[in-house]
C-alpha cells in the first residue's frame, strides 16, 4: 500500500478544501471498500480525509412525508430505522440483502453509492483494465464477464455497479445531496449520479474533486404503493446480485398499475431504471408474459456477452415475479 | 497530523487506553496483533470476506482488517481477550465449548465477537434478510435461518457451523 497522510475532518468546509486541493486525496467513510482497494493497490490515495465524524449521520423524516438520510449513516442504522422499514421497505430490504453484518455496521450510505465495481479485473492490478489503467484494454470482454453488465456498457468497459441499496433508491426517485467545495449544495437525481463508461470508464460519477455526498433525499412514497426488493445471487447470503429488482407500484381498483417504477441491479454500470417498461405497463393489468415482454423490450439496446446474456431473461422473470398479484 | 505519514493513536481496547505510534497504513487488525500483542483476533483473508478478524467497535461489529487503526482512534474496541471476566469465560465462550462450535479454532474469536454484536443488533430491533417481513426478532426467537443469515460474514473452513449455530442459539435464548 502506498503511504498516505490522514486527517480527521471536524468541519465539512475544511475537509472539502483539503480534498479539492490535493489531486490524489480521497474522502474516507466506513472504508470497507476503499481500504480494501488500497490494500490491493487499485487505489493509491496520498491523503485520506476521514469524514465519518461529520454531522451527516441522521435520518430525518420530514413533514412532507419524505426523508433525508445522512451520507454518513451506517447501512445497518438505515435498515434499523422504523420509518424506513415502514415507509420504504424496499430500501431496508436492499440494505439487508447486501454484504455482511460486519460490513453493514461500518459502511456508510454515501460510500455505498460510490463503491467501486467488483469486476475481477478492476481489482487485479496484474491484468489490463480501462477503468483502473486508461487505455490498457478490457480483460472482461474476452474473459470472465458472467457477473458483469449487459446494458449501458461500451467496448471499453462492461463493469457492473454492485450496490443493492442504490437500486432501491433509484426506484424511489432519490435525490443525492452534494456539498461542493465552495459550500454550495447541489442536488443530483440518483439517475444522473453515475455515468456510463463510454470511452472514459474511469470517470464513474458526475462528482467533481472535493464534492461530498452529504445525504440522500427520498420523496414520500406514493400513497398505498407496494415497495419490494428481490435479489438473485449464487448463494443464499453475502453475495453480490446476479440480478436484483426494486419495484414501487400500486394498482387501482380495477387492478391496473397506476404507478410502477422498476430498477434493476447487477445488469448495468449504474442502478438501471426500466423507463420504457414502466411506460408500457402503466395503466394495464399485465400478466407474467406481458411483464416479461416489456422487460425484455427495455433491453433493446443491451450488449450482452456470451456468458451473461442469461441476465436478460432472468431480469424478465424477476420483474414478473415481483409484480405478480399473488406476490403482493 | 495531515503532513505526517504516521502518528500517535490512542486505541481504547477492552477498556484500557493504549498509545501507539503507527504508520497510517496499519489496520486495526495489525495494530492489535503486531503492536499490542493481542493475538486473539485472527487474520484470515485480510479483505473482509471471512470474518476471522471481527471485533466490536463502539459495540458494533467490524472487520478489523478493513478499519484503519488511525480511524479507530478514540473508539471503544472489544476483542476476544475482553470477553471473559477474570478467569470466568463469557457464557458464549462456554456455549461454544459445550456445543463443539469449532475444530481448529482459528475463526472462533471472530465468531464470538460477531455473535455478540449480532445479538446486540437483534436486541435493538434490527431485522434481517431471512425474515419474510421487516419485523424485528428478539434474540430468544432467532431461529437457525436467522442465525445463519446474520452470521454469514463469518466463515468456518472446518465446517463447525452446526455447533456454532447451536451455541449462539443457546445464549440467545438465555
Amino acid at each position: 500500500m502506498r503511504a498516505f497522510r490522514y486527517a480527521k475532518a471536524d468541519d465539512p468546509g475544511a475537509a472539502a478544501t483539503l480534498v479539492a486541493g490535493v489531486p490524489d486525496a480521497a474522502y474516507l467513510g466506513g472504508g470497507t471498500n476503499l481500504v480494501d482497494l488500497m490494500k490491493l493497490g487499485v487505489l493509491r490515495p496520498g491523503l485520506l480525509v476521514d469524514v465519518s465524524g461529520l454531522p451527516y449521520d441522521a435520518i430525518e423524516h420530514r413533514p412532507d412525508g419524505g426523508v433525508l438520510i445522512g451520507g454518513a449513516v451506517r447501512n445497518s442504522r438505515l435498515a434499523l430505522d422504523d420509518g424506513i422499514r415502514r415507509r420504504y421497505p424496499a430500501v431496508a430490504r436492499a440494505v439487508l440483502a447486501g454484504a455482511s453484518g460486519q460490513i453493514r455496521s461500518q459502511a456508510t450510505v454515501a460510500g455505498n453509492l460510490l463503491q467501486r465495481t467488483r469486476c475481477p479485473y478492476f481489482q487485479n492490478t496484474a491484468t489490463p483494465c480501462n477503468k483502473r489503467e486508461p487505455g490498457s484494454g478490457c480483460s472482461a470482454i474476452p474473459g470472465a464477464h458472467r457477473d458483469l453488465a449487459v446494458i449501458g456498457t461500451s467496448d471499453a468497459c462492461v463493469a457492473s455497479h454492485p450496490s443493492d441499496l442504490a437500486v432501491a433508491l433509484a426506484a424511489h426517485d432519490a435525490v443525492v445531496e452534494v456539498r461542493r467545495p465552495d459550500g454550495i449544495e447541489r442536488l443530483v437525481p440518483i439517475h444522473d449520479l453515475h455515468r456510463l463508461p463510454g470511452d472514459t470508464p474511469w470517470i464513474e460519477t458526475v462528482l467533481d474533486p472535493g464534492d461530498l455526498v452529504t445525504g440522500v433525499q427520498l420523496p414520500a412514497p406514493p400513497d398505498g404503493a407496494t415497495a419490494a426488493y428481490r435479489k438473485v445471487r449464487d448463494r443464499w447470503s453475502y453475495a453480490f446480485a446476479v440480478v436484483s429488482v426494486a419495484a414501487v407500484f400500486r394498482r387501482d381498483a380495477a387492478g391496473r398499475l397506476d404507478e410502477v417504477r422498476l430498477a434493476l441491479g447487477g445488469v448495468a454500470p449504474k442502478p438501471w431504471r426500466l423507463w420504457t417498461a414502466e411506460r408500457r405497463l402503466a395503466g394495464t393489468d399485465p400478466g407474467d408474459d406481458e411483464v416479461r415482454s416489456a422487460t425484455r423490450a427495455a433491453f433493446a439496446g443491451a450488449r450482452p456477452l456470451p456468458d451473461n446474456a442469461f441476465k436478460i431473461d432472468l431480469a424478465a422473470d424477476l420483474v414478473a415475479a415481483v409484480l405478480r398479484r399473488s406476490a403482493s | 497530523m495531515t503532513d505526517q505519514l504516521r502518528g500517535d493513536v490512542v486505541l481504547r481496547v477492552n477498556g484500557a487506553d493504549r498509545v501507539v505510534n503507527l504508520d497510517n497504513r496499519v489496520t486495526l487488525l495489525d495494530a492489535l496483533r503486531e503492536h499490542l500483542r493481542l493475538t486473539g483476533t485472527k487474520k484470515g483473508c485480510d479483505h473482509g470476506q471471512c470474518g476471522a478478524c471481527t471485533v466490536l467497535v463502539d459495540g458494533q461489529r467490524a472487520n478489523s482488517c478493513l478499519l484503519l487503526a488511525v480511524a479507530a482512534g478514540g473508539r471503544e474496541v472489544t476483542t476476544v481477550e475482553g470477553l471473559a471476566a477474570g478467569g470466568d469465560l463469557h457464557a458464549l465462550q462456554r456455549a461454544f465449548i459445550a456445543h463443539d462450535g469449532f475444530q481448529c479454532g482459528y475463526c472462533t474469536p471472530g465468531q464470538l465477537c460477531s455473535a455478540l454484536g449480532m445479538l446486540a443488533e437483534a436486541e435493538e430491533g434490527l431485522p434481517s434478510w431471512a425474515g419474510d417481513d421487516l419485523d424485528s426478532v428478539a434474540p430468544a426467537d432467532l431461529d437457525d435461518d436467522e442465525i445463519r443469515e446474520r452470521m454469514s460474514g463469518n466463515l468456518c473452513r472446518c465446517g463447525a457451523y452446526a455447533g456454532i449455530v447451536a451455541a449462539v442459539r443457546e445464549v440467545a435464548r438465555g
